[in-house]
């Protein structure tokens, strides 16, 4: 789409697109094509010299156990977010969509958590879930269940998960909701003149009318899972107990910095930039699809 | 008449009462975190270290946050508090300006370069500052930007969102609009601010909600680039106050802290709401 009518002249632009060129090319496409070119080289131990390996890090990575455990814990993390993000905050959309009154409040109420930073949330949890203070790890051990997700790694995913997924569910719930809301309240007359219950109308009626919604916050919140979670497991579990928790995005952090392996980072975020690429390419081919249909 | 047609699909009545009940139910667990931060940071830190704690609110609520605030753990809460609203409100106006300007010139004019541009604009939406933080840790060293606050606010203006929503706007703003002001001899800008900006308010105001909200609860960035405690953002401050050995941690300050820091983006979006929803379902279209 272009505009009919346009002012002429090319300086004018140019000075007004600069301030946003420069700012992407400054801290945006230069950083990533240093990213590029770090991932081909092996710094010396002192960082004084480096030498060209190719694809060698590359090579390495595929091949070490520790990466390929976190591409599989990256998986599992995802996943499980993006379920426990989904399911309650389509259940609380299609119950508040039944009331004709007071949905708003039960909605300003439910968007308070999707304000809350990642990091923060990170830190609510764990106070919950304290091996020493925390009041739903003494309630369990009052119950014969010992947790500690300092030791127990399947804990510690636990723990990551749901504190990750708990600001999410807002963030559905409006989407949900507002999917809901425009379903025609004439089919769904139609289908309960026809006798159909609320469950039959809802399984075979409305779900498939949001399913455009579902597949779109699907995308979204494993985009999220990906790469915003990363507050939530620094505060937590710090990637650990080893490493059942140390996602992508975490393990570039930790390689980069902590371990100040560079080379092994940089080519670990080009595989990262490749996995936004096709994450957002999906998103994309789904955005041209509800325009077209 | 919406109660009618709501009557005609449901006709129990116990029915409504149940629905209140599953989404009172589904409140209190949702809340529960964020209750349960509240009470710990009105009690002491006996209350705390011998579990159970309490579920109702203490007495110690002004002497908790007057510690958080003025004294803190490495600095007081008060600082992390200023850095973090001078972040948002830095990332949110600078990408609403660069964006607008931006836009204005993608949609407005024909010159040489266009289409490059506005492609690679496009590219920058695919890449979140968490992969390809070493490098962009390196340009930030390099221009001396570590402890400062352009440090914290540049590298995240530098995305593309913002000018996409501006460009959509604009393309929808009727061509005679632009063909009056021409015919009248007004200058581009003239056009711009007189015409473009104030038709645009309803979009800034959404994206400025949107953009307070992610530059507030940035994490990863301020923890790499501010190494001095009176740098920090509270978002991120929050971790720094956890001792490193086994001794405990003070919660009632934590707590406090971690209140303190849901506080600004509660309130932009619970007062702002109807715009906040407009603007996530734009930014996410």
């Amino acid at each position: 789409m272009e505009k009919r009518v346009t002012f002429r002249g090319w300086l004018l632009p140019l000075a007004l697109i600069a301030p946003q060129v420069i700012i992407s090319a400054v801290f945006f496409f230069y950083p990533a094509g240093q990213a590029v070119w770090q991932s081909l080289f092996i710094p010396d131990p002192f960082g004084l010299s480096s030498q060209y390996v190719g694809l060698g890090n590359f090579e390495f990575l595929l091949s070490d156990k520790f990466y390929r455990a976190s591409f599989v814990t990256t998986a599992i993390f995802s996943t499980l977010v993006t379920l426990c993000s989904m399911i309650p905050a389509l259940f609380l959309a299609v119950i508040a969509d039944r009331l004709i009154k007071g949905s708003g409040v039960y909605r300003t109420l439910l968007i308070w958590p999707y304000a809350v930073a990642p990091a923060v949330a990170g830190v609510l949890w764990l106070f919950m879930f304290n091996t020493r203070v925390g009041v739903v790890s003494w309630y369990l051990g009052q119950l014969g269940y010992d947790w500690n997700h300092v030791l127990n790694g399947t804990e510690a995913m636990g723990l990551v998960v749901v504190a990750s997924a708990w600001g999410r569910i807002s963030y559905n719930f409006l989407f949900f909701f507002a999917a809901l809301q425009s379903v025609p309240r004439s089919v769904i007359e139609a289908a309960a003149i026809d006798g159909a219950r609320f469950w039959r109308r809802f399984f075979t009626i409305v779900l498939p009318l949001l399913s455009p919604t579902a597949f779109f916050l699907l995308v979204v919140n494993v985009v999220y899972a990906f790469f915003e979670t990363f507050g939530v497991i620094h505060t937590i579990t710090g990637g650990g107990p080893q490493q059942s928790t140390t996602i992508l995005v975490y393990k570039v952090f930790s390689d980069g910095f902590v371990g100040q392996d560079l080379g092994s980072s940089s080519a670990q975020s080009v595989i990262l930039l490749i996995v936004v690429g096709l994450l957002t390419v999906i998103q994309f081919k789904y955005v041209e699809k509800r325009v077209h249909y | 008449m919406a109660a009618q047609q709501h009557g005609m699909v449901e006709k129990r009545g116990a029915g409504i009462w149940l629905t209140h009940a599953f989404m009172i139910l589904g409140v209190l667990i949702i809340f529960f975190p964020i209750w349960l931060a509240f009470v710990a940071s009105t009690v002491t830190q006996a209350d705390i270290v011998s579990p159970p704690m309490p579920v109702w609110p203490g007495d110690q609520f002004w002497v908790n946050y007057k510690a958080a605030l003025f004294s803190g753990i490495n600095v007081p809460v008060a600082t992390m508090l200023f850095n973090s609203l001078v972040m948002a409100i830095g990332i949110a106006v600078g990408k609403i300006i660069i964006s607008l300007l931006s836009a204005f010139a993608i949609v407005y004019f024909k010159f040489p370069g266009r289409t490059t541009f506005f492609w690679l604009i496009f590219l920058t939406l695919m890449l979140p500052v968490e992969v390809r933080i070493v490098p962009t840790f390196e340009v930030v060293a390099g221009f001396g930007m570590l402890n400062s606050y352009y440090g914290l606010i540049f590298p995240l203006i530098a995305s593309a969102t913002a000018t996409f929503l501006f460009r959509q706007f604009f393309l929808t703003i009727p061509d005679e609009l632009a063909e009056a002001a021409r015919v009248d001899g007004a200058r581009p800008m003239r056009f711009f601010f007189d015409i473009v900006v104030p038709m645009s308010r309803t979009n800034i105001a959404a994206l400025f909600v949107i953009l307070f909200i992610y530059g507030w609860n940035q994490y990863l960035w301020p923890l790499l680039i501010t190494t001095d405690p009176e740098m920090n953002t509270i978002v991120m401050g929050i971790k720094q106050m956890f001792p490193s050995g086994d001794d405990f941690a003070h919660w009632p300050t934590i707590m406090a802290t971690s209140i303190l820091a849901m506080i600004p983006p509660v309130i932009v979006v619970v007062s702002m709401q109807k715009l906040f929803v407009r603007g996530l379902v734009d930014s996410e279209k």
